[in-house]
């Protein structure tokens, strides 16, 4: 076991998985030779050669298209997009060919994809490098969209991704890449998908979370202990499948919720999630249901004080908790 | 310097007011008698110009909270120097119901007004809860945020019945003192809607169980001919309508029975004051109305000097303003005694709840014909109940049986021919 960032963790997921199985290729801009803007493909070019680690035009829809084709026969390819923000123009591939080929073919073919996308913002990005796309997917019957929030479950999700035989859509956050370090493993293993994990147990209020705002809500926790205010954070993993027995087991026990997420509020995921607890829950809610994320707005500025009026950050998480529990 | 607006009062009668909406927000620029917000009292929203010009600095009560005439609401910043005339307009929104004396402290204690507009409305939890555990929510001391009563208070609540219960001595679980909107819980089962109380509706409720469990209410019915009447109604109404561009209903005419029946028995308009009655010298009627809203009861002031024509363009005229929801204070009151045009929905005998601190209220029920004996015969008659509801420590069965007759004597009179 070795303490490794997250962008670490999931380097050593991907170099494991190509390692155990010749199927498993990566392709995308930028992820050979540079070893991907971000390096998280840096090296895989050199241990497993260019027919394993290939750099691809610049065509989100060709990306997407040629891995489910390539996935129908036989490998199990791991795209990358670039940033989250450019997966628009490979969204019918995703959503009309990769989730539904099951569907369609009767159970004669299955798209065993991963599509590595990093998403989010908070990074000075602006517009085009800051975007959660999440909601548009997880709308979605036939894929999965995977969130992780530390190195731990990056790593564990990803090797869960790639073992199992339908598209996944693997959200990993730009801010967490170098910023967070844990713990991990170096043999392998896999974290169910669907399951969510409770980061920290409480009484007072349930924070449910996935992604960068995990962290967060988890500093809001220590801030708000020393006020004798107790928050239970509930972190997803992974918004489809959704894990509906830990939101309602865990709001059972709060009667008090709060999502949080850095997509915008209207249509995003919290939207679900509320509606869930609405429908399983209802008779346990002690105080209406709170959302916390990022505003109804075209885009998170490139200023800094645009881009700190867009984001969800501990200490908001801290304000909004702290109100909740008094209610 | 800030100058603090307190709540107006906005008619004789009332002493608190809920704050309906902020039509300004904190830091928002007002004008001199611009609109601050919105007050709801006595079934009404009416909006509360700002009585300086400057910067609203600071909220003090929020929407829903039912506050004194008198306590504080909001402050206004105002630019030192800016206002000169500013010292007189503080005086000119309390000037317009000067005499009465400084309203700040009601008898009311103030606890009771914590609860405020949250008072009998519940979270599912707090519900389910109480519920399972035959505990009445209304009882409790909420800690939550404006005094709501939360999960853990009542488990804590709870937690203190157990322990009362092995201590021994019964629990002295709730002062049932407290009355107004508790009562029994309602039994919630699956697919039951609940509507949260708007806020006229909890002012209507709160003055009905006020009425109910104050006054002693008597009854009386009476049964009037109008059968001339409907002739007279017959004649006229094309004529009418030509000529006033409104139809010709019976309600005028009730009307103005109505208030020549009082001035034979004016202890019916009269109001109950605790050591003493008050005789009224005016005559304003209250003519309830039901709109989409809930129950409103607009006022017809000196209704005794109006004409038929007029009781009948006054009442048109508020009903199509209640409808619209347009009514001002001024259409308020006060109201010396209350008709209820009942008959409008088809009854023919209604127990009608008394509007306090009047003392009696009167109902029109439907024109309907029948037969009876007339001369020792039987004919066909245009037949119509009147029913009073009367304060049993100010009126006596006999004036209010008096008024009745006193009241059937003038519908009677009226004849095909008589002149409107």
């Amino acid at each position: 076991m070795a303490v490794k960032t997250f962008l670490e963790a999931i380097r050593e997921g991907l170099r494991q998985e190509m390692a155990r199985d010749a199927r498993v290729i990566i392709y995308g801009e930028d992820v050979a030779v540079r070893g991907g803007v971000f390096r998280v493909t840096e090296g895989l070019l050199a241990e497993f050669g260019a027919d394993r680690v290939i750099d691809s035009p610049l065509a989100e829809a060709a990306i997407v298209g040629t891995a489910v084709g390539a996935a129908v026969n036989g490998l199990r390819p791991v795209p990358e997009i670039q940033f989250a923000d450019f997966i628009f123009p490979a969204f019918n591939q995703i959503v009309q060919e990769a989730a539904r080929m099951r569907y369609r073919s009767n159970n004669d073919f299955e798209v065993p994809i991963v599509i590595r996308a990093p998403f989010g913002g908070g990074v000075r990005g602006g517009l085009y490098h800051s975007q959660s796309v999440e909601a548009f997917f997880a709308h979605v019957p036939g894929m999965s969209v995977v969130i992780p929030s530390t190195p731990y479950d990056a790593k564990g999700l990803l090797a869960a991704a790639i073992d199992q035989p339908d598209p996944v859509l693997f959200l990993e956050h730009k801010a967490l890449y170098r910023s967070i370090r844990g713990e991990v493993p170096d043999e392998r293993y896999l974290i169910q998908l669907g399951k969510a994990e409770r980061k920290r147990e409480g009484t007072d209020v349930t924070v449910i979370c996935y992604g960068l705002m995990v962290g967060f809500a988890l500093k809001a926790a220590e801030t708000l202990a020393n006020e004798g205010i107790s928050l239970e954070v509930v972190d997803l993993r992974s918004i489809r499948p959704l894990d509906r027995e830990a939101i309602v087991e865990s709001v059972r026990k709060t009667g008090k919720v709060m999502v949080v997420h850095e997509d915008n509020k209207t249509g995003g995921f919290g939207a679900e999630i509320s509606a869930v607890i609405a429908e399983e829950a209802l008779f346990y809610l002690d105080a209406p249901i709170v959302r916390l994320t990022g505003l109804d707005v075209p885009a998170m500025g490139f200023s800094p004080p645009l881009e700190h009026a867009f984001m969800v950050t501990a200490e908001k998480i801290t304000e909004a908790a702290r109100e909740l529990a008094r209610f | 310097m800030a100058h603090t607006v307190v709540m107006p009062q906005l008619g004789e009668s009332v002493t608190e007011g809920t704050i309906g909406q902020w039509l300004k927000k904190v830091g928002d620029p007002v004008e001199e008698y611009e609109s601050l917000l919105e007050v709801l009292t006595d079934k009404v929203n009416a909006e509360v110009p700002s009585p300086v010009g400057g910067t609203l600095s600071k909220i003090l009560v929020e929407e829903g909270k039912m506050v004194a005439v008198g306590t504080p609401i909001c402050e206004i910043a105002v630019e030192a120097g800016a206002q000169a005339g500013e010292e007189a307009s503080p005086e000119r929104a309390e000037a317009t119901t000067a005499p009465s004396p400084p309203p700040a402290p009601t008898q009311e204690p103030a606890a009771a007004k914590t609860a405020g507009s949250e008072r009998g409305r519940y979270s599912p939890a707090v519900r389910r809860l109480a519920a399972e555990n035959g505990i009445d929510p209304g009882t409790l001391t909420g800690t939550g945020s404006g005094g709501r009563i939360t999960r853990n208070d009542v488990l804590r609540a709870l937690e203190a019945e157990t322990a009362a219960d092995k201590a021994k001595p019964a629990a002295s679980a709730a002062p049932a003192g407290s009355v107004p909107v508790a009562g029994a819980p309602a039994v919630i089962a699956e697919g039951d809607e609940v509507l949260p109380l708007t806020p006229v509706r909890s002012i209507i409720a709160e003055r009905m169980v006020r009425s109910k469990a104050t006054v002693p209410h008597a009854w009386l019915m009476m049964e009037i001919d109008v059968t001339n009447l409907a002739l007279l109604r017959n004649r006229a109404k094309e004529g009418f309508k030509a000529r006033e561009g409104m139809s010709l209903t019976y309600l005028p005419f009730m009307l103005k029975s109505v208030t020549s029946a009082l001035r034979k028995v004016p202890i019916i308009n009269a109001q109950w004051n605790g050591d003493s009655i008050v005789m009224k010298k005016r005559i304003n009627l209250g003519v309830a109305m039901d709109t989409e809203r809930g129950l409103v009861v607009p006022v017809i002031r000196d209704a005794d000097r109006l004409s038929i024509v007029g009781l009948a363009a006054s009442t048109q005229d508020l009903a199509q303003r209640a409808r619209a929801g347009r009514l001002t204070m001024d259409d308020l009151g006060p109201g010396t005694f209350t008709v209820d045009n009942t008959g409008a929905v088809g009854t023919i005998l209604t127990y009608p709840i008394i509007n306090a601190p009047e003392v009696a209220i009167v109902t029109m029920e439907a024109v309907v014909r029948r037969p009876m004996v007339v001369d020792d015969m039987i004919a066909i008659r245009s037949m119509v109940n009147c029913c009073i509801s009367f304060d049993h420590r100010v009126v006596d069965g006999a004036d209010a049986a008096r008024f009745l007759r006193e009241l059937k004597r003038s519908l009677e009179a009226y004849g095909p021919d008589t002149e409107l």
